[in-house]
């Protein structure tokens, strides 16, 4: 018999049964919906965190730092220990490194600890510097106020603690003004001996300045983007007017000390890749460009281990649902060949072969199984839906940012109904044997 | 009509049951030929083996021993889906309680061998129609068999018994379940079949006297015996209709 044939039948044979096997359907729908929403969970509770990791800059960044900066006293590299002789990490290695595949930012991290006056009064704070990406690391996702306007503007975002310092009420700040005062550092050139020809070690001043700066936002949560983090940044403005400032910071007086020649170098950077999936060939450049690089690549690593097994979980208790729904289409589909035994006797009687019969069991199971798996998908997407609704009703009471707790991707989809038909399938395979192997003459006979 | 060429041959054909600890011997050593074009009925009282004998040569059932030769083949050693196919395509057959399905309209029913058949839609409603027209239910296609009589309904079996174009047509007492009339009705509707469209026919009853007044073979049946046959002579009324 032809398939379209079969699938005629089949339904039409479903419908004569209607209750029973809506009844059969819908335990498979909720088989099917008890896995969707597990695993709609798991997938949900994983992009989310990847998203948020992703997002924090950790697993897409590689930080990099001077090998120079290792070299302890009394220990010198060995050739052994390293591809290449460690390099000074300055603008020219920030060039080298901004120049590699795949690499969409490098940036310094700038902080220095400094004075700011508002208002006539002098409050004391750090300053850290925001690389443009930050925007989209989800710490300012529910902020006050606005992000930089560009990337080098002179506007300035207040961590919530510091704005309740300066107002008891933090979003009155917005829109105001403060005065930025800093030490500039400025180098001084190496004055050269006239007899000698030999230059003296250079060093620099430290002058104070002072920036004007609007303040365009205050946000909640305290950015801890990338290695070593902003986090601590009470004050937080654009990288490129941090860069502008020349301010002094710590690691100056480690260049006096240990650099011979006249210009800055970075305690560190933080390259910052187009998806962790370049971070290991970009660490790997780096470091044979002679500097020491880190990423947290192995903790994505273990993390994506960690919801594999997670999702695999979830699937075998949201699958015990499905189990029990295959054994009601067995009952269903056995009870059908005692009703239509006769039925049956008179296909065989017409010239259906055992094959003809099995199968028009077979694609009953299947329709059934089709049907409740896209039912299924349907309801669990609803529970995932509901689940979401619940868990920012709970976040929203603590005051914490909405999330998205459930996710139902396209494979998610196909693979649950492909699931449910094919589960549906092996449960028809007793049943449809069963009625393929009936005698004729005896089906006939049954009243 | 009938020719040199017989359309169901059997020899020494048995089919024996074990029911419990005794073997019930339901067809015992049966040798019959039947010629193309004959209209055989098959006599006897219950549980004399007739029905036994006609599932055994429409392929519903296998022989315990002997040769069922059919359409040139021994039916016995034929593979199950070969007989399957054996009585999809050479054989129609009707039964004393008519077994339409009962959800299905008239044009459904009589559609089922075609789909068996695989045979395409578009050729499909034209050959139900013309299977419909030979029993004259052509004006109730799209009623269910539960809307008909049952001499109607009896007559939509035969139109799907008939719609594959097989050879030969199996009846099991096709007039058991239906009054004198109708079942004379249907009788001389077989008649008209064997007549028209050159058809074998074999029709177990146990209706002597209309067997005699349609068939034009009468075969009769004892404990799985056959134990008379009679010619193409016991057909008086062959080609009149009553």
């Amino acid at each position: 018999m032809k398939f379209s044939d079969m699938t005629e039948l089949a339904v039409r044979n479903l419908r004569e049964a209607v209750l029973r096997n809506s009844l059969t359907t819908l335990g498979v729908a909720v088989g099917v919906a008890s896995l969707v929403a597990m695993l709609s969970l798991g997938v949900g509770l994983q992009q989310l965190a990847t998203n948020r990791l992703n997002r924090s800059g950790l697993f897409d960044s590689v930080f990099v730092s001077s090998r120079m900066n290792f070299r302890g006293p009394g220990r010198r590299p060995s050739p052994t220990d390293s591809e290449k002789e460690p390099r000074a990490l300055d603008e020219d290695a920030r060039t080298e490194i901004a120049r590699l595949p795949n690499v969409i930012e490098v940036y310094p991290q700038i902080r220095f600890f400094t004075e700011i006056r508002f208002d006539g009064k002098p409050f004391a704070t750090m300053v850290a510097g925001m690389p443009e990406s930050s925007k989209a690391s989800g710490a300012f996702d529910g902020m006050q106020g606005r992000f930089f306007s560009s990337a080098s503007a002179d506007e300035a975002i207040l961590q919530s603690e510091f704005a309740k310092e300066l107002s008891p009420q933090p979003s009155s700040l917005i829109g105001k003004e403060l005065d930025l005062r800093y030490a500039e550092r400025q180098s001084i050139p190496s004055i050269t001996g006239a007899n000698s020809g030999q230059s003296a070690p250079s060093g620099f001043s430290i002058v104070p300045k002072e920036k004007h700066l609007q303040i365009i936002g205050v946000v909640d949560t305290e950015p801890a983007a990338g290695f070593g983090g902003y986090g601590n940044g009470r004050l937080l403005i654009p990288l490129k007017v941090a860069e502008s400032l020349r301010a002094a910071q710590v690691s100056d007086l480690r260049d006096i000390l240990s650099n011979s020649s006249s210009k800055p170098t970075y305690a560190s950077l933080t390259v910052r890749t187009k998806s962790p999936d370049y971070v290991e060939a970009v660490e790997d450049a780096i470091k044979k460009m002679g500097f020491g690089a880190f990423s947290l690549l192995d903790a994505s690593k273990s993390l994506r281990i960690f919801f594999s097994v997670f999702d695999l979980l979830l699937g075998i208790f949201g699958s015990l649902a499905l189990a029990v729904a295959t054994l009601g289409i067995i009952n269903t589909l056995v009870m059908a060949i005692l009703e239509r035994r006769r039925e049956i006797g008179v296909l065989k009687a017409l010239g259906a072969a055992d094959s003809d019969v099995k199968q028009l069991f077979f694609v009953e199971a299947g329709v059934m199984g089709l049907f409740g798996g896209v039912l299924g998908v349907v309801f669990g997407w609803l529970i995932g839906r509901a689940l979401t609704f619940g868990t920012n009703i709970y976040l929203q009471r603590r005051d914490l940012p909405h999330v998205q707790v459930t996710a139902v991707p396209w494979w998610l989809v196909i693979g649950a109904i492909g699931f449910a038909v094919l589960v549906s399938l092996i449960a028809g395979l007793y049943p449809a044997s069963r009625a393929a192997r009936l005698n004729p003459v005896d089906a006939l006979r049954y009243e | 009509m009938p020719d040199s060429q017989p359309a169901i041959q059997l020899d020494h054909v048995s089919r024996h049951y074990t029911m419990g600890e005794s073997a019930i011997r339901a067809v015992d050593d049966v040798s019959l030929s039947i010629q193309t074009g004959d209209f055989l009925a098959l006599l006897g009282s219950s549980g004399s083996g007739k029905s036994t004998l006609l599932n055994l040569m429409a392929g519903l059932d296998r022989p315990t021993s002997g040769a069922i030769h059919a359409n040139g083949k021994n039916l016995s050693e034929l593979s199950s889906l070969d007989l399957a196919h054996y009585r999809r395509d050479t054989v129609g057959m009707i039964f004393q309680s008519f077994n339409l399905l009962p959800r299905m309209t008239l044009e459904e029913n009589v559609e089922l061998p075609l789909r068996l058949a695989d045979v395409e839609r578009s050729e499909r409603a034209a050959r139900v129609r013309e299977a419909l027209e030979h029993v004259r239910l052509e004006k109730r296609i799209g009623h269910r068999p539960s809307e008909l009589s049952g001499g109607e309904q009896q007559r939509a079996a035969i139109a799907r018994a008939l719609v594959n174009r097989p050879k030969i047509l199996f009846a099991d007492e096709p007039t058991g379940n239906l009054d004198s009339a109708t079942g004379e009705a249907i009788l001389t509707l077989l008649r008209e079949i064997q007549d028209n469209l050159g058809m074998t026919i074999v029709m177990v009853t146990h209706e002597r006297p209309l067997a005699e007044r349609f068939a034009s073979r009468l075969a009769c049946m004892a404990d799985g015996k056959l134990v008379s046959t009679n010619g193409a002579t016991g057909n008086p009324e062959k080609g009149t209709r009553p």
